[in-house]
């Protein structure tokens, strides 16, 4: 995994709550065996009509979200299955951090496996967001610092771990395979219910 | 000693290296289940990295996202409809093959939805890690143990280490009293408690579901209840075993026998939380006052009692935009609404006791005109039971559709799918957009509730026809 910092883009803006995986990527697109492609079907309902054209309502289709690597959505964005195709179809599609008020548990995880961003903020720095498409943000890892256009910065929670192994570029199995002596000992005291 | 909960038990007891402010608890896993859509991906991630899959002996395979239900294309006699499906089916073949992980495959008499197989087997108990790349793992919980889904990396975590980076969650105590009223069934149970805790209302934690309602349910029904946990936001559900869950066990093919089961038992009725645990948060339920639940909108938090009328969105656009895609407006009432097919099936309903359920309404009736009605049952077993106590019979004879297991109609990429705008009376978990296929229009509510519509042809309070 490449090592990341920052993110510095200008925000698309999808004010829906309750943002389930299904809609990131519906189940119809998961009998692929790799993780490649999935960026074409990310939001497929809804980016594309019954005929296969773009729908020209949808935010990802509008001229102002070309190149937009900041998605900002209502609360509990992720929710649903754990498939960790959201998180590639997001990226695969050019999406690099996902801002909301609150982010489910497994689309978190799997996010941040990826270089996928998950920030948390506040109400009232959500409802600036979301009034505002198209602001220029920057979000940075190292000191967990959101800064909007205003110039208000904002701290934002990340796990401790995976922030480390992001910057640094870190393989999260490398770290858990230096544990086998602790995992071979554990299991020669623990025969398991 | 300091009381600890059920949760925090088992969670110490799997900590081969605890958490620290700077790394996350390495967790031992004692069982890891896996199936053909998430784990493809993992497997190449080892094959690339040289590696191999550490304790087999832990790991065990199945397919039934994608797979189809109709017997022609399980047994080989046509091929798989779904050629994409087709190919995810021949990966975890070769897969397992390169790999050693056992395997029950397509046309095997073992095979079934993972969250319905692995308990069959005896193979889910208390006190255990269990993982799957699959959110409904909570199932598993039913029986007093940590179950959680995970994603495809972790997947690949465990295959090569049998553990994962695992922060701590905290706990939350659903807390549920009372005798559910007749024709108010596990299924209508979860979906209220979904309903007044709120779809994301149970982030961060782990659901210990308690009081003398769970008590008194069966396995089958406490594994609905822990399946939706995810529904709630919460990873996992977990119940602590009682003498219920011990003669479930017993003398189920993988479960632990003679002397082992006399020491597991004394292991196991440790697991419970002391009096005094403290729950990080809790909620109170009364169980006489749930009736039939159905939901009405677009997440499974959007339910109402069947008796009751579709809330007004009030000015919501998210709750506007919902009540658009289901084609319903706020104040009608649910009941009388037409239905175009019923899906009784899944890791949520699919269960023997699920289907004796549904029979028990559609005995002697059939379905309405122009309803299509499909029946699949959980696993392989749980079809040759049914046929055996007669009600693939009366399903058949009321005009119902009996396939072979899988998930079927709950997510739509199988080949078995709702047709766009139609609506779904469904005993699955997510009424999600587009869940049981492009346009899909999902209801969910209880077997009971899905047979009676079944018949009318038309939203049915089941309590009407019991």
């Amino acid at each position: 995994m490449q090592p990341m910092r920052s993110v510095r883009s200008k925000t698309v803006v999808l004010p829906l709550t309750n943002v389930d995986t299904d809609q990131i990527i519906p189940a119809r697109f998961l009998t692929t065996t790799t993780k490649d492609g999935l960026g074409q079907q990310l939001f497929s309902d809804w980016r594309y009509q019954a005929d296969g054209t773009p729908n020209p309502d949808f935010v990802l289709n509008r001229p102002e979200a070309v190149g937009c690597e900041v998605l900002v959505a209502g609360r509990n964005f992720g929710c649903g299955s754990s498939r960790e195709h959201a998180p590639w179809a997001l990226l695969g599609y050019g999406i690099r951090a996902v801002i909301s008020t609150e982010i489910a548990d497994i689309f978190r995880g799997n996010a941040l496996k990826n270089g996928l961003l998950p920030v948390t903020v506040d109400e009232s720095t959500a409802a600036w967001l979301l009034a505002h498409p198209g602001a220029a943000v920057t979000i940075d890892l190292e000191t967990t610092r959101l800064t909007l256009p205003t110039g208000v910065s904002i701290e934002f929670p990340i796990e401790a771990f995976a922030r480390h192994c992001l910057l640094h570029g870190i393989d999260e199995l490398g770290y858990l395979r230096g544990k086998l002596p602790e995992i071979e000992r554990y299991e020669s005291m623990h025969t398991g219910p | 000693m300091t009381p600890s909960t059920l949760f925090e038990k088992i969670w110490k007891t799997h900590e081969v290296v605890p958490e620290t402010a700077e790394t996350p608890a390495v967790l031992y896993i004692d069982l890891h289940l896996v199936h053909e859509v998430t784990s493809p991906q993992a497997f190449s991630a080892l094959g690339s990295l040289g590696l191999g899959v550490r304790r087999p002996d832990r790991t065990l395979a199945t397919m039934d996202h994608s797979t189809p239900t109709m017997s022609d294309q399980v047994f080989g006699r046509v091929p798989i409809k779904v050629d994409a499906a087709a190919r995810q089916v021949r990966q975890l073949e070769q897969n397992a093959a390169q790999f050693g992980v056992e395997l029950f495959d397509l046309q095997d008499a073992r095979r079934g939805i993972v969250h319905v197989i692995s308990p069959e087997l005896g193979a889910s108990r208390p006190g255990m890690t269990i993982v799957c790349g699959d959110s409904h793992t909570s199932t598993h919980g039913a029986f007093g143990a940590l179950a959680f889904g995970i994603g495809s990396t972790e997947v690949g975590h465990v295959l090569a280490t049998q553990c994962l980076l695992q922060r701590k969650p905290k706990t939350f105590a659903i807390n549920v009293e009372g005798r559910l009223p007749p024709g108010v069934t596990a299924k209508d149970l979860i979906l209220a408690i979904i309903g007044k805790v709120g779809v994301s209302g149970g982030t961060g934690h782990v659901f210990e579901y308690r009081g003398s309602t769970i008590r008194a349910l069966s396995m089958d029904e406490r594994m609905t209840v822990c399946n939706m946990s995810i529904e709630a936001g919460a990873r996992a559900g977990m119940i602590a075993p009682d003498a219920v869950t011990y003669e479930y066990l017993q003398g189920r093919p993988r479960a632990p026998a003679g002397r082992d089961w006399d020491v597991a038992h004394a292991r196991w009725a440790e697991l419970k939380s002391d009096a005094g645990a403290v729950f990080d948060r809790s909620v109170d339920i009364d169980a006489g006052a749930i009736e039939p639940m159905i939901t009405y909108g677009t997440n499974p938090g959007m339910v109402v009692p069947i008796t009751a009328s579709i809330p007004h969105s009030a000015g919501d656009a998210v709750a506007d935009k919902a009540l658009r895609y289901m084609g319903f407006r706020g104040g009608e009432a649910m009941l009388g609404k037409p239905i175009n097919t019923v899906f009784i099936g899944s890791c949520t309903n699919g269960r023997l006791e699920d289907l004796h359920a549904a029979a028990a309404v559609l005995k002697g009736r059939k379905v309405a005109t122009g309803v299509h009605l499909l029946i699949v049952p959980g696993s392989q077993q749980i079809k040759r039971d049914a046929e055996a106590a007669g009600l693939a019979e009366i399903f058949k004879t009321a005009g119902a559709d009996w396939r072979e297991s899988g998930c079927s109609m709950c997510l739509g990429m199988n080949g078995d799918t709702v047709a766009s705008g139609q609506y779904s009376l469904s005993t699955s978990n997510r009424n999600f957009e587009g869940r049981q296929g492009a346009g899909a229009r999902t209801l969910l509510a209880s077997p009971l509730t899905a047979a009676a519509s079944a018949v009318r042809g038309r939203i049915t309070d089941p309590r009407e026809m019991l």
